[in-house]
């Protein structure tokens, strides 16, 4: 498959790249960024995307990496899942996204695919936006009015759409530091490599053996990534214990609104919510042994 | 309309410029451009992995690369894998353990492979499994796949014969084979 033809920039700021943008906003050029491109070349290929300029990323020294703030990270929108996954400083502090850019496809495909492009994307199976929402992850975008920062209960905004407007560029995203919190995330897919059917990224954290605190963050349960509000307010002062757990994740699909799809009805996912939040949540606290 | 770009690229150890259109993927300017037609196109939607190259050492589907993603930096194919006129080790494992059958998937699981195993020297059996998630092989001839990567794990080498020389999964699954062909074997003799 063979895209429509485009004009291709590689930019290598990113004033060039704003510039870039604003130049082809002014000319009424469709332009689209490219980070790893593994899900714009795909749609690019079906002609779902058919954009006359392509901006690529991919040579701004700077938009990769990660940075310790002392209480958060700040994470270069260009990172490559293969590093979220594999990087020492993310699990330290932040192992609920190493856990979940370890799930994303395959590994050819997190060589090239990025944290930040991936976010932006916006997909709803997406597995990197759950995680992000559950953390209160600060998102730095920066465009021709200078940078701004977004914070993630406003950054999802619908079907594939985020606060990133045309002309700007999420450079960064700023996380805080869950040093002493579990956390895991459960992917329910059919097959290997598969989208998400839903999945749970789930921080807990426990003290004197009770559930002090808990953030679930749902994948594929509505147009955007949603916090499971009802749970986490039921796992407040929860033992740790699988029946007290499963029954505060009985309230898992509370507020959601899911798709219904080939791979399962609305109906469907409701409920494999509370399973897949129910199995997050044990092995979060370390009760890998109950799950069921 | 869209003009073509110059990319300066080192394939397999030799270097080549090039005026390609951005549209091109890297997997059709391989094959096309440069001749390298060992790297294959399978599904061409990022799912098979047929397509596998290295990018400055680590695999990546060629199919969903633009060429002029690649200025500027090394790719490595299936065709860059032997040297002086030896199989890699990966190679070799593949043709002993008789890891193909149609051959279409081999030389995007050998890159993969090639790639696991750089990141993670003596991965387990489930671990190789993962590592070849995003490699599809239609002929579901995944175990001795699985074995020959095990093998260039452990470091067997493989003897004339074209059997493997020392214990291994491979030799275990082989050992088993046999012994179950033998018992079949004794079944029909008694028999008649």
């Amino acid at each position: 498959m063979i895209p429509s033809a485009f004009d291709y920039a590689a930019p290598t700021t990113v004033e060039e790249a704003l510039a870039l943008l604003a130049g082809a906003d002014a000319s009424g050029d469709d332009v689209k960024l490219l980070a790893g491109g593994q899900s714009l070349i795909p749609v690019m290929k079906l002609r779902l995307a058919d954009p006359s300029l392509v901006v690529d990323l991919g040579r701004i020294p700077g938009l990769s990496g990660i940075t310790d703030n002392g209480s958060s990270l700040t994470i270069g929108a260009m990172t490559p899942h293969h590093v979220m996954a594999t990087d020492p400083l993310i699990a330290a502090h932040v192992p609920l996204l190493s856990q979940a850019a370890a799930t994303v496809a395959d590994p050819q495909v997190r060589h090239r695919g990025t944290f930040g492009g991936a976010l932006v994307h916006a997909d709803p199976a997406g597995d990197m936006p759950a995680p992000a929402l559950a953390m209160d992850a600060v998102f730095n975008i920066t465009g021709p009015a200078g940078p701004r920062s977004v914070e993630a209960a406003g950054f999802f905004q619908g079907y594939f759409t985020t606060a990133v407007e045309e002309g700007e560029i999420l450079t960064s995203i700023t996380v805080p530091k869950f040093d002493g919190w579990g956390s895991h995330y459960e992917k329910f897919t059919r097959v290997a490599q598969q989208w998400s059917i839903v999945a749970v990224a789930a921080l807990v954290r426990v003290e004197g053996g009770v559930i002090a605190e808990a953030r679930l963050g749902l994948t594929n349960m509505a147009s955007t990534p949603l916090r499971a509000s009802a749970t986490e307010a039921a796992l407040a002062g929860c033992a740790v214990d699988a029946e007290a757990i499963a029954a505060a994740c009985a309230h898992a699909a509370e507020g959601t609104d899911p798709a219904s799809d080939l791979n399962g009805d609305a109906a469907y996912r409701r409920h494999l919510a509370t399973v897949v939040a129910r199995r997050a949540v044990l092995a979060a606290v370390g009760l890998q042994g109950t799950r069921g | 309309m869209a003009s073509s770009t110059s990319i300066s690229v080192e394939v397999d150890g030799v270097s080549y410029t090039d005026n390609v259109e951005p549209r091109l993927l890297l997997v059709q300017y391989l094959r096309e451009r440069l001749g390298k037609t060992g790297t294959l196109i399978g599904c061409d939607t990022t799912n098979c992995g047929a397509c596998t190259v290295h990018l400055d050492g680590v695999s990546v589907k060629s199919c969903t690369m633009f060429a002029v993603q690649a200025d500027g930096h090394k790719v490595t194919t299936i065709e860059g894998m032997a040297q002086n006129g030896k199989l890699a080790p990966l190679q070799e494992a593949f043709h002993q353990c008789h890891a193909l059958q149609c051959g279409f998937c081999t030389p995007g699981m050998i890159m993969q492979s090639a790639s696991l195993l750089k990141e993670n020297p003596h991965p387990t059996e489930t671990e190789i499994r993962e590592g070849l998630e995003g490699n599809l092989c239609r002929c579901t001839g995944y175990q001795n796949i699985v074995a020959a990567v095990k093998s260039v794990a452990d470091g067997v080498e493989y003897g004339d014969s074209g059997v493997c020389v020392s214990e291994s999964l491979t030799h275990e699954v082989a050992k088993e084979l046999t012994d179950e062909l033998t018992d079949d074997d004794s079944e029909t003799a008694g028999v008649s």
